[in-house]
């Protein structure tokens, strides 16, 4: 098992495994592998600008077992899901959803890059499992708050404009099933665990 | 009278109340009904996939079975987010193509009893559902107040026709579906090459600058053609373009004023229907100047005063507006139209 980790030429640790465990956080067949380096990926990308590494050069450096560095990258917090990229590819890899697995894997080793992405999607999940329904109000006010503030003053008159046209709801709605949902997102996280741990063991 | 599985989306009872307002008025002359999935829950939007996939799904699955087990003569769930839609749709074919998921996903959903038949349900966006069943022909036959010269600018954005794996719509990239159904209705349709170009999504809450440069090319292209509004069927988009327009402006001291509405208010409108009872004036960004233009007198604009004076991270920090990126975009041939 420790054979797997070595120091690359550039110093970075270089993890082997890491493609497999990629692959096992997207669950469906990313087809990560197949990528030919074409670059057509931030080519078509809207936020590529705003990027550390074009989508292409992450790809390189996962398959290089960079894991480190892929993790800590803001490329797939700067991802936008508008499938560009995807529909282009001529290898149709599944990138966005390449994204998502790699967010999870650094969120959930605490090395996510510093950005208000990560704490967002958590507010919105603990709204998902409070009441089973997105809150609107609940997630921009306290994100806002916390993250935003010198936003505020701006975004203001947005925002009564927003309340007094009746946009924004302040009574959250609670599925009926909220104790169902809980138990199911609960064992897909057993689920999940199993799966990247199985990558360890290979 | 046709009838359809229909699952709404958290947005519709709430920031897009307008779609959902609008929407309720025009199922009746076009003889739709729609079938609420009882207790629905959240699709999770991109935020649950990225902290955990495998739950993400799970999510997703659950409203997919759901609509399984409440089938009831259709079998055809329809969604009115494009976000909504892009979710379910993607999940169900990922589960049919990966008997990894599958296995997972209906082990998780056996936690409460519930399991999901791969393609047991076809899920598709309430556009396609209104040109694809219902027509552009009985559409036109409902219009009494054509929406002549009244410049509109389709906006689709990016999750109707991408990722699209099961190929429903003519095009990824330049779809000519929603020119259509605005042609149907008289409309003036503004040859718009950002059709699906992306609002930003979440950008304006995790990356401000980053939303307000996607933000403002949307705008400003619509503004170049001298559309009098842009026309979207997705909640997400109708929130960036609208609520975050003038916070746009602020960045980069800019003076846009390109209203935008759902598409299923311009149909209502064209029916003839009462302004009010479609949600019009409840967009930020007031379309009461465009629509008077053709004579459509809805409910004065309740503008918001807007402090004078610097706001937003650029006036902030005191330096100079940011230039705006991007790329110039096709003009496409008429043959391509």
């Amino acid at each position: 098992m420790a054979s797997a980790v070595r120091v690359s030429p550039l110093g970075a640790a270089v993890d082997h495994r890491f493609v497999d465990e990629i692959n096992a956080a997207t669950v469906s067949d990313s087809r990560l592998e197949m990528c030919i380096q074409c670059g057509t990926c931030g080519g078509s990308c809207p936020s590529a600008a705003d990027m550390e590494h074009t989508p292409r050069m992450l790809f390189a450096m996962a398959r290089a077992g960079f894991r480190d560095d892929v993790l800590r990258s803001n490329t797939p917090w700067m991802c936008v899901s508008c499938y560009f990229c995807s529909v282009r590819c001529p290898q149709e890899i599944h990138i966005p959803d390449l994204m998502y697995a790699i967010k999870s894997i650094a969120t959930r080793e605490g090395v996510a890059p510093a950005s208000t992405g990560a704490a967002f999607s958590h507010t919105f999940v603990d709204n998902i499992h409070r009441y089973g329904r997105s809150f609107e109000v609940g997630l921009v006010a306290r994100h806002y708050l916390r993250h935003y503030p010198f936003r505020l003053p701006g975004i203001a008159p947005m925002g009564i404009g927003m309340v007094t046209k009746g946009r924004m709801g302040f009574v959250p709605h609670r599925i009926r099933g909220i104790a169902g949902l809980r138990a199911i997102l609960a064992r897909a996280g057993e689920l999940e665990t199993a799966n990247s741990s199985q990558v360890g063991q290979a | 009278m046709s009838s359809y599985l229909y699952y709404p989306g958290c947005s519709l009872s709430g920031s897009a109340r307008a779609y959902a307002e609008s929407l309720a008025a025009i199922l009746t002359p076009l003889g739709v009904e729609l079938k609420e999935i009882d207790d629905w829950n959240c699709c999770g939007a991109t935020e649950y996939l990225t902290l955990s996939p495998l739950r993400g799904y799970a999510l997703i699955g659950r409203n997919l079975a759901l609509a399984e087990s409440q089938r009831n003569g259709t079998s055809t769930l329809v969604a009115p987010c494009s976000a909504c839609y892009a979710n379910l749709a993607k999940t169900d074919r990922f589960v049919r193509d990966s008997a990894v998921l599958r296995e997972q996903l209906n082990g998780a959903l056996a936690a409460d009893g519930l399991q999901y038949t791969p393609g047991s349900i076809t899920v598709r966006h309430l556009l396609e559902v209104l040109i694809e069943d219902v027509g552009l022909d009985e559409v036109r036959r409902h219009v009494t107040r054509p929406l002549h010269g009244l410049r509109v600018a389709p906006y689709l954005g990016c999750l109707v026709s991408r990722p699209d794996y099961d190929d429903r719509w003519s095009r990824h990239e330049q779809p000519r579906e929603l020119d259509r159904l605005m042609a149907a209705l008289g409309a003036d349709v503004v040859d718009y090459p950002l059709r699906t170009a992306c609002c930003g999504g979440h950008m304006t809450q995790i990356s401000p600058n980053t939303g307000f440069e996607l933000i403002r090319r949307l705008v400003d292209a619509a503004d170049r053609r001298e559309a009098d509004l842009l026309v979207t069927v997705c909640p997400m988009c109708q929130m960036n373009i609208d609520a975050y327009q003038d916070e746009m402006n602020h960045h980069f001291r800019t003076d846009y004023h390109v209203p935008i509405l759902f598409f299923t208010q311009l149909i209502g409108l064209a029916f003839g229907l009462e302004p009010r009872a479609l949600g019009i004036g409840t967009e930020i960004v007031s379309a009461h100047r465009a629509l008077g233009r053709i004579g459509i007198e809805v409910p004065a604009a309740e503008e918001v005063a807007v402090p004078a004076g610097p706001a937003g991270p650029a006036a902030r920090e005191g330096r100079r507006a940011p230039r705006p990126q991007g790329l110039p975009m096709p003009h496409l041939d008429e043959d391509d139209r």
